[in-house]
């Protein structure tokens, strides 16, 4: 057992997780989308992103081009709210929020994507 | 450029998490501790507060307690928070510098921007191995003759002393192994402009895998390679390396010239070398017993030309089994009286000090010279930084491998036609040499430069344009002061190689010229750039071969054909009522 690739695969596989739970839920009722599940999801996003810094093997550049994408989609998502709760008189809206849950969506099928790339790269090597 | 950039990202891993763990802490605890706003109703920071103050805190900006003054509760978090985030961002930038000056790191960065400079060269290039005193000769001499090179040397420091020299041209170089093939591959090696190769580290065995490597990887590429014993010469010329110097066998040999034919030594001499002494200021070398120390790989070489020559030589060594010296040897170092006197310095017209250590063979020099002030004094000189003190010793004639080797492959590289011009004159005899020699002193006072010119339409239009409108041009023409046509410049043509490849030397100032002839001459640099000038400017060879003018513009050429229609005569005549 590698303590790193339990590290690696913990991290992406939290990622994935956590975007998932902020993602369920009615799309544009604020009561179902947690803002603390949000910061966790961007938090680990961020993390898993710089674990797979380095990584010079041809799989290793797309797992970090697909946890890019998330950080960005992620990031997007909490401007928007930051945006609505702090510098707009209307506050958090349900359109608001929809754009939040969907963009935070985006960041969901690039998550998934990483953890089929790692899937896949496991059962190749049956290590 | 990858390589960097992977290297630098994964170095920055571990810092990096530190950071954003840090700033994950802080932030979730400031927003989940309850506070109170300035009215003194419960508040909770949000996470857009929470992760503006922990930007300014971490990086010790530190605006204050924004937006409502903290509660104590807040304040022994932030405590915890300012220490965490500040030493985790202490712990990434630290690592960030301890990574850029990591001498690995620097080195992959040397790499990286010298193979850059190596994929950007577009103008024909030497690669050059070893940058020893030969090796720094030959930079300086091809940046001064406009040739462009690529230097590589294991020794760092050296590279870095290039680097702070004054060239005229950009020379990429790099400290890594020569002998390693990626090296000389990044090096350009396999590059269409790369013209050779030219191995001249201080070791027999590194230069002769340069040579082999280029053989196999670029098998047109000519290499010229430095051998210093016999074994290795044999060895690298076994696999078609095409030029291979031994600066001991080189010296030995031009010595022994001295001796049989001094005017052949000096014609060697004026052509091969880069110095400015006066014209014909050598001391000839008295024939009698000379004393030899050290038997090493020069002493071999020296003695061998010496005794072909039929000078007898008294050999002094320190290691007699070793250098398997020949019967008689006296044994010990040179550098006391008392071998000297036993091998007869008293009675001996020269000396030769040729150990392998400059002290020992200074000491030999001012001891002998102590027994006998009238020796012929020659010394071999190991290190380029002991120039000044063989200068200040009254020594005759010194031997610096590193300069002699460095000088036979600038020419080589200049002046091909040059070694072409020396096999031709080492089979003639020493009235031919007197001859040339007093050719050169009646037109020059310093010694020659010498410098090749190949009649063809890019070097030398103007000879091919009159030459295509069916006026021969002669080589007397050439040598012609364009400034002045009575007079001719100071220089003499040593070698002629026509385009059916037929050599003369010493040619007569009636040969014609004919387009892809090669031209070999000697004399004043100023006298270079007037033959230049002749040669391309059609008005000015044109003056110089029929003494008149050409009509230039076209106003005064169409007058001028109306002219000789009117006179019926054609433009030869008015040629000939000129002269």
């Amino acid at each position: 057992m590698n303590l790193e690739k339990v590290f690696f695969a913990f991290f992406i596989v939290l990622a994935l997780t956590l975007n998932f739970g902020f993602f369920l839920g009615d799309l544009d009722d604020p009561n179902h989308h947690n803002v603390y599940e949000l910061y966790a999801a961007l938090v680990v996003s961020l993390i898993a992103t710089v674990m797979k810094f380095g990584d010079r093997a041809h799989i290793g550049a797309v797992l970090l081009a697909t946890s890019l994408v998330a950080d960005l989609q992620l990031i997007a998502a909490v401007v928007v709210w930051t945006l609505a709760v702090h510098a707009s008189d209307a506050g958090l809206t349900p359109s608001t929020m929809a754009s939040i849950v969907s963009l935070s969506a985006g960041a969901l099928l690039a998550n998934i994507t990483s953890v089929v790339i790692l899937v896949t790269e496991t059962v190749m090597f049956r290590r | 450029m990858h390589n960097l950039l992977y290297l630098l990202l994964r170095r920055m891993r571990l810092p990096l998490i530190a950071v954003i763990l840090a700033y994950a802490i802080s932030m979730i605890g400031l927003v989940l501790i309850p506070g109170v706003d300035d009215q003194g109703n419960p508040w909770q920071m949000s996470f857009f507060h929470a992760f503006y103050f922990v930007s300014f805190m971490g990086s010790t900006i530190g605006f204050g307690e924004i937006p409502y003054p903290f509660t104590d509760p807040q304040r022994i978090w932030t405590t915890v928070g300012m220490y965490m985030t500040v030493i985790a961002w202490l712990y990434a930038i630290g690592s960030l510098f301890s990574v850029l000056q990591d001498p690995a790191f620097k080195r992959i960065v040397a790499f990286t921007k010298f193979t850059r400079e190596v994929k950007a060269l577009r103008e024909p290039f030497y690669l050059i191995c070893g940058l020893g005193d030969a090796g720094h000769l030959v930079i300086r001499e091809l940046a001064a003759h406009n040739i462009r090179s690529v230097i590589i040397d294991r020794d760092d420091s050296k590279i870095q002393l290039l680097r702070l020299e004054d060239l005229p041209l950009v020379v990429p170089g790099i400290s890594a192994d020569v002998t390693n093939t990626s090296t000389l591959v990044a090096s350009g090696l396999q590059k269409p402009e790369c013209q050779g190769v030219v191995a001249l580290t201080g070791s027999d065995h590194i230069n002769m895998t340069v040579a082999i490597t280029s053989k196999l990887l670029a098998p047109g590429l000519p290499v010229i390679c430095r051998a210093e014993s016999h074994d290795s010469q044999d060895n690298i010329a076994s696999f078609g390396t095409d030029y291979i110097i031994n600066p001991f066998d080189s010296f030995a040999k031009r010595f022994a010239m001295m001796f049989q034919s001094p005017s052949m030594y000096l014609v060697y001499e004026w052509m091969t070398s880069i110095h400015e002494s006066p014209l014909t200021d050598f001391a000839k070398p008295p024939k009698g017993t000379w004393v030899l120390c050290g038997y090493g790989r020069f002493g071999k070489a020296v003695q061998e030309s010496l005794s072909f020559k039929g000078i007898r030589t008294a050999i002094i060594e320190a290691d007699i089994a070793k250098t398997e010296a020949p019967e008689g040897t006296i044994e010990g170092r040179g550098t006391e009286a008392i071998t000297l006197y036993e091998a007869g310095i008293e009675q001996a017209v020269g000396l030769i000090a040729g150990t392998d250590d400059d002290a020992n063979n200074l000491s030999i020099v001012m001891t002998a010279l102590k027994l006998n002030k009238d020796l012929f004094i020659v010394a071999r000189q190991n290190l380029s930084t002991n120039d000044t003190l063989f200068a200040a010793a009254d020594i005759d004639i010194i031997m610096q491998s590193g300069r002699l080797i460095g000088q036979r492959v600038v020419d080589m590289i200049t002046t091909p036609l040059l070694a072409d011009f020396l096999r031709m004159a080492r089979d003639q005899n020493e009235e031919w040499a007197n001859v040339l020699v007093s050719r050169v002193v009646g037109v020059l006072d310093k010694p020659p430069e010498s410098w090749v010119m190949t009649i063809s339409q890019e070097h030398t239009p103007a000879i091919l344009e009159l030459l295509n409108r069916g006026c021969p041009t002669m080589l007397g023409d050439l040598l012609t002061d364009p400034r002045d046509i009575t007079a001719s410049l100071p220089c003499v043509a040593l070698y002629i190689k026509h385009a059916n490849n037929i050599e003369v030397l010493l040619p007569e100032n009636e040969t014609p010229l004919q387009d892809g002839d090669q031209l070999l001459f000697c004399g004043e640099a100023d006298a270079e750039t007037h033959m230049h000038w002749s040669a391309r400017n059609l008005h000015a060879l044109n003056y110089i071969c029929s003494g008149y003018d050409l009509p230039s513009g076209s106003l005064w050429r169409w007058l001028e054909t109306r002219k000789q229609r009117r006179k019926g005569a054609d433009p030869d005549m008015a040629r000939d009522m000129q002269e």
